[in-house]
């Protein structure tokens, strides 16, 4: 089985986020980008599917600042291919793909993974910084292959692939899905397994990262953003302080005005 | 005769390369003292000795099945009762950690903590960029060696917890206040320090300790100062013994040790009275790890009114509070096991000497034992504080 | 070409989500701004009984064996279809595991621009979408000729999207759904037996802050004095501390009850988003910087465990007193 994870890197909410001075966008310059926590989950799926059935697993990323060290991470965990897509080196690619959306992601990552001829493609089913919807269905119709994506488990038996889909309140709908496909993984059959760092520095000697040049991005299909902004907290809850039996009594009398007591 | 499988054997021989004078794990008696001393022996399917039993027998693969291991708090109880002088913490102990890690046996609050490690130079998950947030309203302002690029006498590593802990940072705040009235000049390095990387390299990652240590290594090598102070035991044993095999060599001192020989200066300035009981915990690596004992005792009789007592099990038999070795991030984990925490039998011992102040002298046991006081019976007006705030307490305003 | 909003409908197993409505009132308030009739899209077999109360000038409807239930493939070639042939002003689908399947495929399939995690329309029908875990807002015009836009709950009030009077609804045929890749093979139930939080007035809800599993029994001591459920977060859901059904956020259930407790819950948009139409949100917790203070009525800073047991007594005498 051919399995192919794209990655994305995102913005570090643990970071202040800032505005840039057109008003229109994110400041780069002070991001700290970290990989997609559902792209990470991604990656474990796949190398669950190739730890059960065998094949060989490959990683496709743009080339962010410090996507070497996440590619080297997935290679220590199991990933048999690492593969970066660089961009215009004159415009400083690193900052190129962060401010790209993902119908530019997308049609730069299908014309890489279109080569690689996969059976199945796993990418997280969002982003934090999705703004024209999520890499995964946009990639699927730029490659032709079916898609669905809020994925929590994925069995794979001769040319078809039953991936566990799911929906608000703990329903799963269990899809097949004809290969090749792509499928959007909320979670992985396991949370992402530990790599020790010095498993990953041995890994970092012997691995290799292959580069592929991007054609010129195209992100036609997302929004125009006139104005970004951070919200102003509409309300603020009206704080009680006191002792815990000042605050209980609050409680209890608020509880009966809400007519629950 | 059973043949050895390969992978048994390096691991055995990797257990006697850890630690200096590993190779004593050869001279075990088997006497049991090791596990019979251990706080969490009783709940381990392998228990020191029986870790060594199992090596020898080339059944270390049994061991990797279990997750009992991870009850281990690296307190070195073990290490100073062993008859043979095995260094069971750091070589025994460390190496099984290190083992399951690999495999992939590694508790999810403790992956957490360790990816935080990697990501952030810290475990807490804080953005590094704001570790000096704790000192920016403090007068005289706090020396960032980044920003003021002057030589500096006294370097003051300061550590996670301090920088990010809110109920440990007022410790941070406390000893910056003794600090200036001694008129030290000191420096942090702020956002260039990370984490000193001991406890993760006792709960099994070297190699996350290594580049830690590089990085705060380089920071050191970028400014002058004299010597390094730390708040943190775990700073202190990682600077001292640790990282001048990595080439990071400084003078360093714990700061009860760097106050304790400035008592003469310090007395007079101890104006205010701290009327109270009050009793010591030993911490692991201030105390067995590195035999400093007597100079927090001599801060605390200092403080006028302080009435000094010792808890049953106080200087080499000190009783953990449980954060070490990785414990600090293993507490859910260690709950389910052990539904008891050392914390909680550490408190019941100042509780039996009629203690009304329980003083610490590590960054992880001020919010260890003020949860554990809050969940044993009795213990709701024990105090927990640092020397270093009964110190600023004692200076008055 | 015309100046219609169109809204695509997400039903399951018989039941129309509130993302239906909540969408149905936000295309009320856009075309309030830019003009154009609200039109309800409902793809099913069999399914014309859903629309009763529907707040839309027309029902257009999409009959056909293949869209009984929604599956990717299916849902997503129906639309393709219709779009191109009605061209509507705006298409509206829910941001979930229905409408984030298909919209982007549409979006290349048919060249249109999509905008996502829309929470609501401003007067002159700029979209306003919220991205980065809620920290920032992003604003633009709508974009042209159609706009595919997906949308997140919490902008309008689902009441808004409800309407008495029935809306006039036409039967559409469809074709081309052979060939599917996508099929349903079966829905796998979660628990059965278990208390629907959904229709609960009063729940006690637990996040990271109650720290370990033992302490679920405090938050049931309280419901049980109150007389309400308890409920969790993510982590406590996936630690296994409570059962699936619990889940409040926006991969478990949306809550709408008369007050809803929260202790040592942060607030985080995927918890938040589910229970923004609650009455009276209260929270517990030691962080003063806490998201949930931001959309609680009430809160306290207090320490989750120094305040529980006295307010399980005071409960108690004010039950039994």
């Amino acid at each position: 089985m051919n399995i192919v994870v794209l990655v994305k890197l995102v913005p570090d909410l643990v970071e202040e986020l800032n505005i840039d001075p057109s008003g229109a966008a994110l400041d780069m310059s002070w991001l700290r980008l970290i990989i997609n926590e559902f792209d990470d989950h991604a990656i474990e799926q796949a190398i669950l599917l190739k730890e059960r059935g065998g094949g060989q697993v490959t990683i496709v990323a743009p080339e962010y600042e410090g996507v070497d060290e996440v590619l080297f991470t997935a290679a220590a965990k199991g990933a048999d291919r690492l593969i970066k897509l660089s961009g215009d080196a004159s415009a400083g690619s690193a900052q190129v793909f962060v401010a790209a959306n993902n119908h530019a992601l997308a049609r730069a990552c299908a014309a890489v993974i279109k080569e690689l001829q996969p059976d199945l493609v796993l990418t997280g089913v969002q982003a934090n910084n999705d703004l024209d919807g999520p890499l995964g269905p946009t990639l699927a119709e730029c490659l032709g292959m079916p898609y669905v994506g809020y994925i929590s488990g994925v069995t794979v038996s001769d040319g078809k692939v039953t991936a566990r889909k799911e929906y608000p309140g703990g329903l799963i709908a269990e899809m097949e899905v004809k290969l090749p496909a792509v499928l959007g993984i909320q979670a992985a059959e396991q949370p992402p397994r530990y790599v020790a760092v010095s498993k990953v520095r041995m890994v970092m000697k012997t691995a290799a990262i292959e580069e592929r040049a991007a054609d010129a991005l195209d992100p036609s299909g997302g929004p125009a953003v006139g104005r970004m902004f951070q919200p102003e907290a509409a309300v603020h809850a009206e704080m009680i302080t006191g002792s815990p039996d000042e605050v209980a009594d609050k409680l209890v009398s608020i509880f009966k005005e809400a007519g629950v007591l | 005769m059973t043949t050895i499988a390969p992978v048994e054997q390096s691991i055995y021989d990797k257990i006697l390369a850890a630690a200096p004078d590993g190779e004593r794990l050869r001279l075990c008696l088997q006497c049991g003292n090791c596990s019979g001393i251990c706080p969490f022996g009783y709940l381990m399917a392998y228990p020191p000795h029986r870790l060594i039993a199992y090596l020898r027998a080339d059944r270390f693969k049994n061991v990797l099945d279990t997750d009992t291991v991870w009850m281990c708090v690296s307190c070195y109880a073990c290490t100073e009762v062993c008859p043979s002088d095995i260094p069971l913490t750091p070589g025994l102990m460390t190496s099984a950690k290190e083992e399951l890690l690999l495999a992939g046996n590694v508790p999810s609050e403790l992956q957490s903590a360790l990816e935080f490690s990697q990501r952030y130079g810290n475990p807490l998950g804080e953005s590094p960029r704001k570790r000096a947030d704790w000192a920016k309203d403090i007068q005289p302002e706090v020396k960032i060696m980044g920003k003021v690029r002057q030589p500096v006498d006294v370097l003051w590593f300061v550590g996670d917890y301090p920088s990010y802990h809110p109920r440990v940072q007022s410790i941070a705040k406390a000893l910056t206040k003794v600090l200036n009235a001694l008129g030290v000049d000191f420096g942090i390095l702020g956002p260039e320090e990370y984490s000193d990387g001991d406890s993760q390299r006792l709960a099994g990652e070297r190699g996350l300790f290594e580049m830690l240590a590089e990085r705060n290594g380089m920071a050191f090598g970028k400014y002058q100062f004299n010597e390094i102070i730390t708040t943190d035991p775990h700073a202190y044993n990682a600077i001292k013994n640790e990282y001048p095999g990595l080439g990071i060599s400084y003078p360093i001192k714990h700061y009860t040790e760097f106050l304790a020989e400035r008592l003469d200066q310090l007395k007079p300035l101890l104006k205010k009275e701290v009327k109270a009981r009050v009793t010591y915990h030993d911490p692991c690596y201030l105390g067995r790890a590195n035999e400093i004992f007597d100079q927090p005792r001599a801060l605390l009789e200092a403080i006028p009114g302080v009435e000094l007592v010792e808890m049953f099990h106080n200087h080499k038999n000190s009783l953990c509070c449980g954060g070490g070795g990785g414990g600090m991030w293993l507490d859910g984990f260690q709950w389910e096991k052990a539904h008891v925490r050392l914390s909680e039998w550490r408190v019941k011992e100042a509780m039996s000497e009629g203690a009304e102040i329980l003083a610490v002298a590590c960054p992880y046991e001020t919010p260890r034992f003020e949860d554990a006081a809050k969940t044993v019976e009795g213990a709701g007006e024990l105090k927990v504080k640092d020397i270093a705030e009964l110190l600023a307490e004692a200076m008055g305003d | 070409m015309s100046q219609d909003i169109f809204v695509v409908i997400e039903h399951l197993r018989g039941q129309v989500a509130d993302i239906s409505y909540v969408m149905l009132a936000a295309a009320g308030e856009l075309s309030k701004g830019i003009g154009g009739n609200v039109i309800a899209v409902l793809l099913g077999n069999k399914a014309e009984g859903l629309a009763g109360n529907f707040a839309a000038v027309q029902v257009l409807y999409l009959d056909h064996p293949a869209l009984a239930d929604f599956t990717s493939d299916a849902y997503q070639k129906a639309l393709a279809g219709l779009i191109s042939e009605k061209q509507p002003r705006a298409v509206l689908f829910g941001n979930t595991s229905i409408g984030a399947d298909v919209a982007s495929g549409l979006s290349i399939k048919l060249g249109l621009p999509l905008v996502s995690s829309c929470r609501s329309f401003g007067a002159d029908g700029k979209f306003v979408s919220q991205i980065c875990g809620g920290k920032i807002m992003a604003e633009g015009d709508l974009p042209s000729p159609t706009a595919l836009v997906t949308m997140v709950p919490g902008g309008y009030k689902p009441e808004a999207g409800q309407s008495a009077q029935p809306p006039a609804l036409t039967r559409l045929e469809v074709a081309g759904l052979d060939a599917l890749r996508v099929s349903l093979a079966k829905y796998i139930e979660p628990e059965a037996g278990d208390v629907d939080i959904a229709k609960e007035p009063l729940l006690i809800a637990v996040g990271r802050g109650i720290q370990q599993q033992d302490n679920i029994q405090l938050a049931e001591d309280l419901a049980q004095a109150m007389g309400g459920v308890v409920c969790g977060s993510r982590p406590v859901i996936d630690q296994g501390w409570l059962a699936t059904s619990r889940l409040v956020g926006k991969s478990g259930k949306h809550v709408k009850p008369k007050v809803y407790l929260a202790m040592g819950i942060s607030g985080a948009p995927e918890h938040a988003e589910a229970i923004t139409d609650s009455n009276t949100i209260i929270a517990i917790n030691t962080d003063p910087k806490a998201p949930i203070f931001d959309i609680a009525k009430f809160g306290t800073e207090i320490d989750l465990f120094d305040l529980i047991d006295p307010l399980i007594a005071k409960v108690r005498a004010a039950k039994g007193g």
